[in-house]
């Protein structure tokens, strides 16, 4: 058996199995370094001082409770607008569209959208909600272009899991005289509310790690408001509360703080969508 | 034609559960356009702020000049350090993250036992996961000074550290989209080349990999449009000059050039820096268009 296998060939196997094993391990190092590094610099740092308080200039004090109620404002606004947009974006793609052509076009874009860097929506964002809709550095205005940006991955998901809805439902339905909206409310919506769920959980993954679109957009302001007050006024969020801690302000172990509590979440997101992927997995399975 | 002969004509006076449905129809379709108007509203916002300046400038002078003093007394708009900062910059990040990308994939696809493969797709999906201002903010505090004192630079931020860590942000999207393309190419191509007497290393990179090799382009062309956009970590970590790009120099990408001016920013400037993303989404919509080719061809195929 060996024999037969020359020794150039064989050599060049080992280099290939070689290089495979290295990137590897390059990139779980790389993960691993990253979590621990951060976690490592940044969990010392987060004191109840740290997440109950708000900046204070007089005691000299950094507080990132702002960052936190307007990371939370600024997910639920989102939300709230991209989900009825985005669930019905995928139902009329899967559900009512006949024309080849106008199923193309949304596709189409749906994909330019997600494909578009967050500096332009940002700038976009800032064009049209702050000056044109005059809603000015809000975090609605962020919250807003943060809609445009996660309209593509709530279609996505929310039309990958109609697909699976199998079409002896809809003619059950339709048999026993349902009509077409009918059908969709109380027999297609619900058999997909997995696939809803992992749009959500990917899309406030998506939100908490946004900063370039939102520091034109809602600002970096660092005071505690009330929802409705809060939507109405400018903020940053932990994401964008960590850039400029870090590279404007200098205050490395703030930053660090923040990086651990956003990697903590990013883990628990990545957690989240995988369990939800295995829960439809079986689902379809069966 | 007045709106009850329409009503009547369409049969929704009998039947209004008829006219019901039709308009529940029409708000999904509107809905629907919701994507294609954002796409219109983005193209148009950005073309219309962005012309003006470029031919105030003079398109020549503003895409080939190589100075930018954007605040100085007699300002000078070329943006031409910036492309070629984010060519080089894109261009580094995929010489250093397509190979790392590719055979880790190449290792998930066919070779990783399958708890490997479960903790490894978390792993790719925490590091895709992380904001990238957590990349910049490590970038800064090992990247920099670890480049300083190993290359022995006055200043570690520089297009090198830039061109690392968009490395590894890439890296997620090139294992992922190759993997799936590599788990998709059928398993009796595989049998076939074993059966001739092929090793499983050599069926693996001599009959997979081609087989699958649309679908790893297609990853690497993700992996430029992923790189050329980014802007919060590399303005963290690239130094934020607006030199010609040189590896060991304090550089400005196309996306930092916009990100750092913008807050403070009026006049020709302002109208310069919408130009610079307008240049940035020509970029993009190139990348998307070849992506698109890339899937019809890959479409035909099956």
């Amino acid at each position: 058996m060996i024999e037969r296998i020359s020794g150039g060939r064989r050599t060049w196997g080992i280099v290939m199995k070689a290089l495979c094993y290295i990137s590897l391990i390059a990139v779980t190092a790389l993960t691993a370094f990253m979590i621990i590094y951060v976690l490592f610099r940044g969990l010392p740092y987060i004191t109840p001082q740290l997440l109950l308080t708000k900046p204070s200039t007089l005691r000299h004090t950094i507080g990132i409770l702002p960052d936190i109620l307007n990371t939370i404002y600024i997910v639920i606004a989102t939300l709230v607008v991209v989900l009825p947009i985005g669930v019905g974006a995928a139902i009329y793609l899967n559900e009512y569209a006949t024309n080849r052509k106008v199923v193309e076009l949304i596709e189409f874009a749906a994909e330019t959208l997600s494909g578009i860097p967050s500096i332009i929506y940002g700038l976009v964002g800032m064009l049209v909600f702050c000056q044109f809709c005059s809603f000015g550095t809000t975090l609605i205005a962020g919250a807003l272009t943060l809609v445009i940006m996660n309209l593509p991955t709530i279609m996505r998901t929310t039309q990958e899991s109609l697909k699976t809805v199998p079409e002896s439902y809809r003619e059950g339905a339709f048999a026993l005289g349902a009509g077409k909206w009918r059908v969709i409310r109380t027999v297609v919506l619900p058999t997909c509310i997995n696939g809803i769920i992992t749009g959500c959980i990917l899309s406030i993954g998506r939100i908490l790690s946004e900063s370039a679109a939102l520091l034109f957009t809602a600002g970096f302001a660092h005071n505690v408001n009330g929802f409705i007050e809060g939507l109405g006024s400018a903020g940053a969020t932990l994401t964008v509360a960590l850039y400029v801690y870090a590279s404007e302000r200098g205050e490395f172990d703030i930053a660090f703080a923040i990086a651990s509590i956003l990697m903590i979440l990013t883990v628990i997101i990545n957690l989240l969508t995988s369990y939800m992927g295995r829960l439809m997995k079986r689902r379809n399975g069966q | 034609m007045n709106l009850k002969e329409y009503l009547a004509q369409k049969g929704y006076k009998d039947n209004p559960r008829r006219l019901m449905e039709d308009l529940i129809h029409l708000v999904f379709l509107i809905l629907g356009l919701a994507a294609v108007g954002s796409v219109l509203v983005i193209t148009i916002y950005l073309v219309i702020s962005g012309l003006p300046a470029i031919f105030k400038i003079g398109p020549v002078k503003f895409l080939f000049g190589t100075r930018w003093a954007s605040t100085a007394a007699e300002p000078e708009f070329g943006i031409l350090p910036f492309i070629l900062t984010s060519i080089y910059g894109t261009a580094g990040a995929i010489i250093i993250g397509v190979p790392i990308g590719f055979f880790a994939a190449v290792y998930l696809a066919k070779m990783a036992p399958k708890k490997v493969k479960e903790v490894m797709e978390l792993c790719i999906g925490v590091l895709a996961g992380i904001p990238s201002v957590v990349y910049g903010l490590v970038g800064m505090t090992i990247l920099v000074p670890g480049i300083r004192i190993v290359f022995g630079v006055p200043d570690g931020a520089t297009l090198f550290a830039a061109i690392i860590v968009l490395a590894v942000m890439i890296l997620p999207s090139v294992i992922n989209v190759s993997l799936t393309a590599l788990e998709a190419v059928p398993r009796e191509y595989e049998e076939a080349s074993l059966a001739l007497g092929a090793t499983s290393i050599e069926t693996y990179f001599r009959v997979t990999v081609p087989a699958a090799k649309s679908g790893i382009f297609t990853a690497v062309v993700l992996g430029i449009g992923r790189a050329i956009g980014e802007a919060m970590a590399i303005m963290m970590v690239a130094g934020n000059v607006a030199n010609m790009p040189s590896l060991f120099k304090s550089v400005r990408f196309l996306t930092t050039a916009v990100a750092s001016e913008m807050s403070y920013s009026s006049g020709l400037q302002r109208e310069a820096l919408f130009s610079i993303a307008l240049v940035l989404f020509l970029f993009i919509m190139i990348i998307n268009a070849i992506l698109n080719m890339l899937k019809t061809t890959g479409g035909e195929k099956k």
